[in-house]
Order: structure tokens, then C-alpha cells, then sequence
């Protein structure tokens, strides 16, 4: 049977948009897949023991991944309180007062430190903080995420602001007003959703950060609340060592807590992007 | 009068002759402050690098350039070579575009230009939260889930069909290079589609008119107008989502196995530079050790800076909102 | 005959005969100016190496308007921006010359350009309100911007006092609390001056600041210059002849030179000009032979 061409391209049209469609189903497959499993699995694991309890010697039953918690929560404080306001100057910088070369340079470095192997400044931060305090240490923890916080935080602080109109700027300066307090006083809260919203993507991504916690935190099977004193854990470490080790019952920890960090990851995502989506 | 009025009547004169006294300080310190925080980017880049050279010295100076080509990884002889490891990672970043670029770009093409707009933002939602799964879960999903799959029956048949061709030479043990390429896959692909889709959507609409005119059909206008036309801007999506492979850890940590050396077998356990690095950090017990560890970092941070200029290069004036992912 | 343009606004709009509205003024004696009003000597100006102005001569008569008009890109924005020192803020733009506030070279560089937007004002073309703010807090924000502790009282005296001279009292009073976003067109433009007179200038200028608005609206905003004008000097930039020749009382013509910078090219009384025009160029632009 001759196929005419005009059937062939019609063929190949369907045929491409087709495999298009599929490939699309299959990524977000994916995510369903792996989400799913880890609900399963996690789901029935999850109790409050999980939340208030400590871990337990290997092979006994029981126990939580509370200090891990309560680690998490510290470590992701000091590097929001490092890093948000240090990005979101950084951020003014480039949107308000840089040159053009100057400002390029920044900008194309901190695009370049985003893709910076979160591990490469676990190492950074272990040989700057670690070694000179002498311990591991929440601190050290928070500023290794706070690098990581940086560039991000930056950049998307200077799209933020640059989406201010400059009218508004010229309104305040036109008052009298000086640059500095324009800045504070109008540009800033005209763009506060936007920061807010890169605050919380940065934060969500530190959150599930573990490689530089292993240089930087190490892990704790006990509470830690001290932030300069010595090793503390944080969820994902745990998740690890309990992935990791041969004990069923820490496996099943491990996708309990998993799913509470996937959670907690998605909800913070979630709110910054509804954050935007309801200018 | 107003009270202004007064004040500037008296001293206005005073005040417009001493511009600091008007509070051109606060000026002048914001612009201090704000070109040091500007600065501070660019400090830290160079600390880091400064640092890691420094806590590689010993290392580097120990071993030369042959560290680069050295296969041996051995710490009670004290002899440590990094071929294997900077083998491991670039193939299993190889195998995660191989795998990932196809679809990638398919769900790409499928929510620029094919989807329905009703269907277009929850799928791009959906795919940006998979960028947003941590590592570390993808890591205990792929020991539990997907390693045992590659195991049999993936690799069980892989093997029993095309066990001639050496990569799929040897036993199926599950955990190693295909697996680890396979996670890798599952990571890169959300930013690459991301990515892709922006630069797809930003090919102005009268590129595809002019291909529709000429009588052409969706995917000739797809092949023929639209991908020729961000030719650069994907392949810069490719190699940022290649940077992003390049310098993953926990996940790949936790699948890889912990073989180190260079065979072609993808079902043989391997390591990759960062996997080396965290599995055996906390194990270094003397200098050198931790010296030729960070030395293996540098090398990683050299490679994926690298890639990531190249990709930046290409991709500049892709504009990324905070909504979407930030690679 | 003259027609009253109030009763017949489409008459001044289609500009049957241009009315002029006060008693003809004596032209502006540079004592007079230099002492109370402003000087502009010699003003030059540049964007990057594209000059904008060429040796610009002005003299602004204190409480009186001043119109500057001539075709698009004469350069009639970029010299109402070096009086209150704007156009410094465009990067890499320049300028040189005088500019003499009650006898004070404002343009010298021992001069604080945050000072001199204190005591001269602006209203831009389009209204721009802070949109996070009240209409309230947009009067007050120059107030409490500059540092200054000011007494809540006395803010609240200064807002309503700006509202009323700005002719919007009576629309907003029951509104304070409320986004300035609300407004119409027309109000968001009077906020704006209201803004721009609480902090209490000497000179007001306007940057076309009627072109964004509906006829209505615009002949509300000329009336409240004629009104203001009792109390502070204004400088007003307009494309549009009629509006010029209604409310202002002296008037400055620009054109734009071959090598597009902008040069004053006549400068005298409103209705002199209008009526026996020095320049022929001048001549041509207001009977519209070009421009």
C-alpha cells in the first residue's frame, strides 16, 4: 500500500505529539510514583511517638526522631536569620545601587554559586567553622545552609525588586525622600510578597538539604538545643542513617520521617507559590 | 505658616550648604552597606575556592597530577587516586541525560505547546515539586524501590539478552552505575523540562504562524520553527541539568554501591566524586586522608563550575521568577 | 468675542479662540526672580554623551505659572527635571549650568539634591500613588519620610490642610483609611499633589500633568493651578497650546535643534506670545503649521 506523504507527515505529527504527551505523563508519573511509595510506607509508621520520643539503642523497638527535629528547626532558624537578610541585601544591591560591570559580575556569580555542590560547601564550611571552633555545631550547620541560601535569595530578591515600577521610585525621591529610605519605606514593601515568596522557596530548599550537614552537624542520637556546643541532628541525617543501617524498625522510621520532611518541603513550597499567585 | 515652611525660610540656606547634616550620611553608609553585601558574593566565591585549595595542599603536593589518572584508592597504604571516582561521575551524570533529555524535552514540548492551558499549570506545578523532593528521600525510595526493580527485572534481563555488550556484562547485583544513572535521571529532569518550557514559550508566536501559514503541521511547526529557534537556550538547559547531576551526593551515595574502580559494566557498583566524599569523610582519620578527600571536592567543584559558566553562558537572559526552580 | 471655556469645554478643547483668562503681566523682572522665583542660567544637559538641553535661559516669576511647551522631544521634560534635580537619577546623565533658587545655585555639587526636592516639588504625568499605602499615609509620606519626628496632630493638620488646597478634601475625608488605588484618575492626580504639598515647596512643577487624564478632570486640575498659584510658584511642562495659553502666565517655546538637542528659542508674557509672537518659529508651532 503507497502512503502518500501528506499521510506520512499526518502520521509522524501524531506519532511525535503522542510520544510528547506520554513523556510528559511518565515525569509526572514519576513524582506520583515516588510519592506514593513514600506515603505508603510512611503513613502507617507515623505516630506521635515519632514527634516526642527519642531514638532508641539499635534493634529495640520504639522511639522517635524528636531531636532530629527540634535540630532541623534550629539548624533551618540560624541560616534563615544568616542568609535571608544577607541574600535580600545582596538582592538590593543588585536591583538598587550596582554599576553595570560590577553588577554583572555579582549577578554571574551568584548564578554560578547556585549550582555549587551543596557537599563542596559542606567541606568549605567544615575546614572555615568546624575545624577553627574546635567541634561540630548547630552554628556551623546553619551557616553552611545559609551559603546555600545566599545566591538564591539574592537573585530572586533582585527580580523581586526590579518589578517595582521606577515611578514609584521617582515619586519618593521627587518628596525630598532620601535614597536609602525610598528603598526601606517603598520599594521594599511594594515587593514584600515576592521576597517573602523567595524566602520560603530558599528555606524549603535548605531544609532538605543533608550533605553539608554531615560535615557541619554530624549528628546526635541525643537532644541538642545548643548551637555553638557540640554535634546536633536534623531529619535528613537521621533519614540517612537509619536508611542506610540494617535495622527494620529505624527503616520504618525512616519513611515515617520521610514523609513528614516531604511534607513539610511541600507545604512551604506550596504557600510560596500561592503567596505570588494571589497579587 | 506651616512648620516646614519656617524651618526652611530660617535655615534652609544652612541646611542646603552642609549636605551632610540633611542626612546624605544615611545615604552614603546604605551605599557602603549595600555594596559590601553585593561584595560579599563575590567573597565568597573566592574564600571557597581559596579554602578548598588550601585544605587540598597536602594532597595536591603529595600526588602530583597523577592523582588525576591514579586508580588506586587505598588509605591504610596511604595511596589515594581519583580516576574511578571522576570516571563514576561523569558516567553516571552520561547515563542520567541520556535517559532524562528525551523525556525532558518531550514534556517540555508537551506543556508549551501542546497541552491545554487548563492542564499546563498543574502539570508544571507537579513537575516542579518533584525538583523539590529532597535527596535524601529519593535516596531511601531508590534503596528500597528501586534498586531491588533494577535488580531483576531490569538488569536480570538486560543481562540475559544483551550480556554480550560489556556494559551489560555481570552480575545483577542491582546497586552500581545503572541505578545510580537512573536516580540521577529522576533528579535532572524537572529542572531541564522547567527550563526548556521557559525558553520554548519565550519563541514569539510569529515564528509559528509563519510555519502554520506555510501549511505545516504541530509538529513540523514544534521541529521546524520552534526548536531550531532556542536551539542555545536548550542545550543550556541540558547543561545545567547536567551541573546538577554532576554534583548530586545522597541520593546517588545510597544506590551507587561503594565499588571504586573503572570497569565498563554499568551493573557493577562505582562511586562518584561526591559519593566518595560522603561516604568516607567521617572515616578519614589523618590528614592526608582528608587532604586527598578535599582534593577530590576540588576536583568536583572545578568540573561543575565549569559546566555551569558554560550553561549560564548560553542560558543568560533566561529569566527564572522565584516561582519555579532556581538551578 | 472670547468664549468661556467652562460652560463650553469643547470649545477650548477644539480651540475656537484661545481665552485668555488674567490681566496681562508685566514681563518678569530678573531682580524679582533671582530673589523670590528661580534662575535657570546657561543649563545644559546630557544623557550619556546625547545632549538634551543647550544653553537654556529662564526666568520663573515667583507665585506665578510658568508654561513650557513645544513639540514632542524638544527637551521640555529634561529641563523640568533639572529644576528639582531628577535628572541626575537616570544613570549617567549630566548637567551643567545655574539654577538659582531665591538667588542659591541649586545645581552646585556642595548641594544636597535631597534638600532641594524638599523645596521644589513634582507632579508627574501619570499618577503615581504608593499602591501599599492609604490615602492618608500617601499625603503624609513626605512628612514622615524625612526623618523628622513629626506629632501625629500635626500630621493629620498638614493632611487635611494639602487635601483641601488640592481640592480633593471633600471627596476623601470619609476615605482616608482607604488604598489610594481607589481613586479615579483624576483624584489619584490631585493625591498626588496634595503629596507633593504637604511637605511645603516653594516651586511646584508639573510635568504634563494632565495628559493622563479626561477632559473633566483635566479642567478641574487647572482651575486648583490657578488657585495654587496665589500661594506657590509653578512650572508646568504641556504639549497641549490651549491648556498653556488658559492658565499660565508666562510661557517658555522650545524646539529641538538639528542635532536633536532642545533650545529655548522665545520666552515672554502668555498673551503676547500667543498673540505677536517674537520667532517665527514659534509662529508656525502655535498655529499648528508644524509640531
Amino acid at each position: 500500500m503507497i502512503i502518500s506523504a501528506y499521510q506520512r507527515r499526518r502520521a509522524t505529527n501524531a506519532l511525535m505529539l503522542g510520544l510528547c504527551a506520554v513523556f510528559a505523563f511518565l515525569a509526572v508519573g514519576v513524582l506520583v510514583l515516588i510519592l506514593g511509595f513514600v506515603l505508603a510506607k510512611g503513613i502507617g509508621s507515623l505516630n506521635i511517638d515519632l514527634f516526642t520520643e527519642m531514638p532508641v539503642p539499635e534493634g529495640e523497638p520504639g522511639g522517635g526522631v524528636a531531636n532530629s527535629m527540634v535540630g532541623s528547626l534550629i539548624i533551618i532558624g540560624i541560616a534563615a536569620v544568616i542568609g535571608i537578610p544577607v541574600g535580600i541585601g545582596a538582592g538590593i544591591f543588585l536591583s538598587e545601587y550596582a554599576g553595570h560591570r560590577l553588577g554583572d559580575v555579582v549577578r554571574f556569580t551568584a548564578d554560578v554559586l547556585t549550582g555549587v555542590p551543596s557537599i563542596v560547601i559542606g567541606i568549605f564550611v567544615y575546614g572555615l567553622v568546624v575545624l577553627r571552633m574546635g567541634n561540630f555545631s548547630a552554628l556551623a550547620a546553619g551557616i553552611a545552609l545559609a551559603i546555600i541560601m545566599l545566591p538564591i535569595m539574592a537573585r530572586s530578591s533582585e527580580e523581586m525588586l526590579r518589578l517595582v515600577p521606577h515611578s514609584q521610585r521617582e515619586a519618593a525621591l521627587a518628596l525630598g525622600i532620601s535614597r536609602w529610605r525610598t528603598i526601606l519605606s517603598v520599594v521594599i514593601p511594594a515587593a514584600q510578597r515576592g521576597l517573602l515568596t523567595g524566602a520560603l522557596l530558599a528555606v524549603a530548599r535548605a531544609a532538605g538539604e543533608t550533605a553539608p550537614l554531615m560535615f557541619t552537624a554530624l549528628g546526635n542520637r541525643f537532644l541538642s538545643l545548643s548551637i555553638t556546643g557540640g554535634p546536633i541532628d536534623a531529619l535528613p541525617l537521621r533519614i540517612y542513617r537509619y536508611a542506610t543501617g540494617p535495622y527494620s524498625e529505624q527503616h520504618e522510621q525512616a519513611w515515617a520521617a520521610s514523609c513528614v520532611l516531604i511534607l513539610t518541603v511541600f507545604v512551604i513550597s506550596l504557600a510560596a507559590r500561592l503567596l505570588l499567585r494571589r497579587r | 505658616m506651616g512648620a516646614n515652611k519656617k524651618a526652611q525660610a530660617a535655615g534652609a540656606c544652612l541646611a542646603m550648604r552642609r549636605p551632610w547634616r540633611t542626612g546624605n550620611t544615611g545615604d552614603a553608609i546604605a551605599r557602603v552597606i549595600a555594596v559590601g553585601l553585593g561584595l560579599s558574593v563575590l567573597a565568597l566565591a573566592g574564600l571557597l575556592i581559596y579554602e578548598l585549595i588550601d585544605k587540598s595542599w597536602q594532597s595536591i603536593t603529595e600526588f602530583g597530577p597523577g592523582f588525576i589518572t591514579s586508580t588506586t584508592w587505598d588509605p591504610v597504604a596511604r595511596e589515594f587516586g581519583a580516576a574511578p571516582a571522576i570516571y563514576g561521575t561523569i558516567i553516571s551524570s552520561l547515563i542520567a541525560l541520556v535517559l532524562a533529555v528525551p523525556v525532558s524535552l518531550g514534556a517540555a514540548i508537551f506543556l508549551s505547546e501542546i497541552a491545554p492551558p487548563w492542564l499546563r499549570n498543574p502539570f508544571s506545578f507537579l513537575v516542579e515539586m518533584l525538583a523539590a523532593l529532597p535527596s535524601v528521600v529519593l535516596g531511601l525510595w531508590g534503596i528500597y524501590i528501586l534498586v531491588p526493580w533494577v535488580r531483576d527485572p531490569v538488569e536480570k534481563s538486560l543481562g540475559s539478552h544483551l550480556g554480550f555488550i560489556p556494559i551489560f556484562d555481570g552480575p545483577p547485583f542491582g546497586f552500581g552505575m545503572l541505578a545510580a544513572g537512573l536516580i540521577l535521571a529522576i533528579m535532572v529532569l524537572p529542572i531541564i523540562t522547567a527550563i526548556s518550557r521557559d525558553v520554548m514559550l519565550a519563541v514569539p508566536s510569529s515564528q509559528r504562524e509563519a510555519m502554520l501559514a506555510l501549511g505545516a503541521t504541530r509538529w513540523e511547526v514544534i521541529s521546524g520553527a520552534v526548536l531550531p529557534y532556542c536551539r542555545s537556550g536548550l542545550v543550556g538547559a541540558v547543561i545545567l541539568g547536567l551541573g546538577r547531576a554532576l554534583g548530586e551526593t545522597m541520593a546517588v551515595t545510597m544506590v551507587i554501591g561503594k565499588g571504586y574502580n573503572i570497569t565498563a559494566s554499568l551493573f557493577q557498583p562505582a562511586s562518584t566524586a561526591a559519593s566518595a566524599v560522603a561516604s568516607e569523610f567521617n572515616e578519614a582519620t589523618y590528614d592526608l586522608y582528608v587532604s586527598a578527600l578535599v582534593e577530590l571536592a576540588l576536583i568536583l567543584l572545578a568540573i561543575t563550575l565549569l559546566v555551569n559558566m558554560i550553561a549560564r553562558l548560553l542560558v543568560w537572559r533566561i529569566a527564572r521568577s522565584p516561582g519555579v526552580i532556581r538551578e | 468675542m472670547t468664549i468661556d471655556y467652562r460652560h463650553q469645554p469643547e470649545a477650548a478643547i477644539m480651540g475656537y479662540e484661545m481665552r485668555i483668562e488674567h490681566e496681562p503681566e508685566a514681563p518678569v523682572s530678573e531682580a524679582e526672580a533671582l530673589a523670590a522665583g528661580m534662575v535657570i542660567r546657561d543649563l545644559n544637559a546630557w544623557y550619556e554623551s546625547c545632549q538634551a538641553l543647550r544653553d537654556v535661559n529662564l526666568l520663573v516669576a515667583p507665585k506665578r505659572i510658568t508654561a513650557v511647551i513645544g513639540p514632542s522631544g524638544c527637551g521640555k521634560s529634561t529641563l523640568i527635571r533639572c529644576l528639582n534635580r531628577m535628572h541626575e537619577v537616570v544613570p549617567k546623565a549630566r548637567a551643567t549650568g545655574q539654577v538659582l533658587l531665591r538667588g542659591e545655585d541649586i545645581c552646585a555639587p556642595s548641594v544636597d539634591p535631597v534638600a532641594v526636592r524638599r523645596r521644589v516639588g513634582m507632579v508627574f504625568q501619570k499618577p503615581n500613588p504608593f499602591p501599599t499605602m492609604s490615602v492618608f499615609d500617601n499625603v503624609a509620606a513626605g512628612l514622615r519620610l524625612n526623618g523628622l519626628f513629626v506629632r501625629r496632630s500635626q500630621t493629620v493638620e498638614t493632611v487635611e490642610r494639602s487635601l483641601r488646597q488640592a481640592a480633593l478634601w471633600d471627596e476623601v475625608k470619609d476615605k482616608l483609611n482607604r488604598p489610594a488605588t481607589e481613586l479615579s484618575g483624576g483624584q489619584q492626580q490631585r493625591l498626588c499633589i496634595a503629596r507633593a504639598l504637604a511637605v511645603e515647596p516653594e516651586v511646584v512643577l508639573m510635568d504634563e500633568p494632565c495628559s493622563a487624564l479626561d477632559p473633566v478632570a483635566t479642567l478641574k486640575i487647572e482651575d486648583l493651578m490657578r488657585e495654587l498659584a496665589k500661594e506657590y510658584t509653578i512650572v508646568i511642562v504641556t504639549h497641549n497650546m490651549q491648556q498653556a495659553a488658559r492658565v499660565s502666565d508666562y510661557t517658555a517655546v522650545m524646539m529641538m535643534a538639528e542635532d536633536r538637542a532642545g533650545e529655548m528659542i522665545e520666552f515672554g508674557n502668555t498673551r503676547e506670545l500667543f498673540t505677536k509672537p517674537k520667532d517665527k518659529r514659534t509662529e508656525d508651532y502655535i498655529t499648528g503649521r508644524f509640531g
